[in-house]
């Protein structure tokens, strides 16, 4: 229920540096990290809209916030710092007793998803609320979110390998096959990381650099250029 | 589903252009940006089909120029379009002309509707 947002090293992306931290150092060793702050929200879909110069713009809606701070983590109390935010109602009577707790604490009804922040930008209090007003037009955004599962899949859907060979000349039940795994009597073994058939889809995925085109405040939307990984409906967490 | 709606909505101008359909002749008149001058373009054929609803409504126009077929797909509510004149109504019995790709000559002709 709960992931925490690991930002361990951070892609120095746009020339910003970053540092590695390590979850005993101090609040003033973060310095070179750079800031960030974020939202929970949930993937509506997809429509485009027209530039100012008329190109057909794709975009993703996203419907992200209110979001409730549940939670305030700090060096001292839990060896790390963080902020939890907590997304989309939850009714009563779904909600574990230990959960009831933690969100009367807060002083908020049982909300679905919580998730970590672990550099978030504004110092912030139990019991505060997050809007989509963090974000104005002209920002860039990480989106993450789980993509759709595909199941167990072969090496042409998985990897994009081409198939071995033709479909005629003797050639039979080979089309989408991954051909050799390696090498005979050396290394005898198959080396790790080999691309083989398996689970496709359904994991954590982080599209980086999509722009912020439009910012409804009053219902709570946000408008992303380009697609974002889920299914319609899917919790995705916005980073700034 | 109606929050993308409601999107669409408030980024989509709704275009004001004269009924076509299938069949018949149009002129489109496009604005072209080339650095800061923009200026118009004339695009002159047949609209061979009408495509989608709503915000993402598109229409293809086909002509033929100096003996090459070029089919051009405008958005209906692109900005860009700066005015569609309906030179004339086509007598034709289905929404998607594709069949025109096939024929060329006098046989490309469609015969044209008194309205």
């Amino acid at each position: 229920m709960i992931i925490n947002q690991t930002f361990l090293s951070l892609p120095s992306r746009k020339g910003e540096e970053c540092l590695e931290r390590s979850p005993t150092a101090s609040m003033d060793s973060y310095k070179l990290i750079k800031k960030m702050s974020g939202i929970i929200g949930k993937k509506v879909g997809m429509t485009s809209i027209f530039d100012e110069t008329g190109k057909n713009i794709p975009c993703t809606v996203i419907e992200a916030g209110p979001c409730v701070v549940t939670q305030v983590k700090s060096v001292e109390t839990d060896g790390y710092a963080a902020v939890q935010l907590a997304y989309d109602e939850k009714k009563e009577k779904n909600t574990s007793g230990p959960l009831k707790g933690h969100f009367a604490k807060a002083g908020t009804t049982p909300k679905k998803k919580l998730v970590e922040f672990t550099t978030f930008q504004d110092q912030k209090s139990l019991g505060d609320t997050v809007t989509v007003e963090l974000f104005a037009a002209g920002d860039f955004v990480d989106v993450v979110g789980t993509s759709k599962g595909k199941g167990f899949q072969g090496v042409v859907k998985r990897h994009g390998f081409g198939g071995v060979g033709m479909a005629t000349h003797g050639q039979h039940n080979r089309l989408r096959a991954p051909g050799s795994l390696g090498a005979s009597s050396w290394p005898s073994r198959v080396f790790k990381g080999m691309r083989m058939a398996g689970q496709t889809g359904n994991s954590r995925v982080k599209v980086q650099n999509l722009e912020v085109l439009k910012v409804y405040n009053e219902q709570n939307l946000l408008v992303v250029k380009g697609s974002i990984p889920g299914a319609k409906g899917s919790f995705v967490i916005i980073d700034k | 589903m109606d929050l993308v709606k409601f999107v669409e909505e408030q980024n989509i101008v709704k275009s004001t252009l004269p009924s076509f359909k299938a069949g018949d002749t149009v002129s489109v008149y496009y604005k072209i940006r080339e650095g800061a001058k923009e200026r118009i373009q004339l695009y002159q054929g047949v609209v061979i089909q009408r495509n989608s609803t709503g915000a993402h409504e598109t229409f293809t126009v086909r002509k033929v120029s100096n003996g090459i077929g070029v089919e051009r797909i405008f958005p209906v509510n692109s900005p860009n379009i700066d005015k569609v004149e309906v030179n004339s109504h086509g007598k034709v019995r289905r929404a998607k002309l594709f069949y025109l790709r096939e024929l060329t000559g006098k046989a490309a002709r469609i015969k044209s509707k008194r309205v």
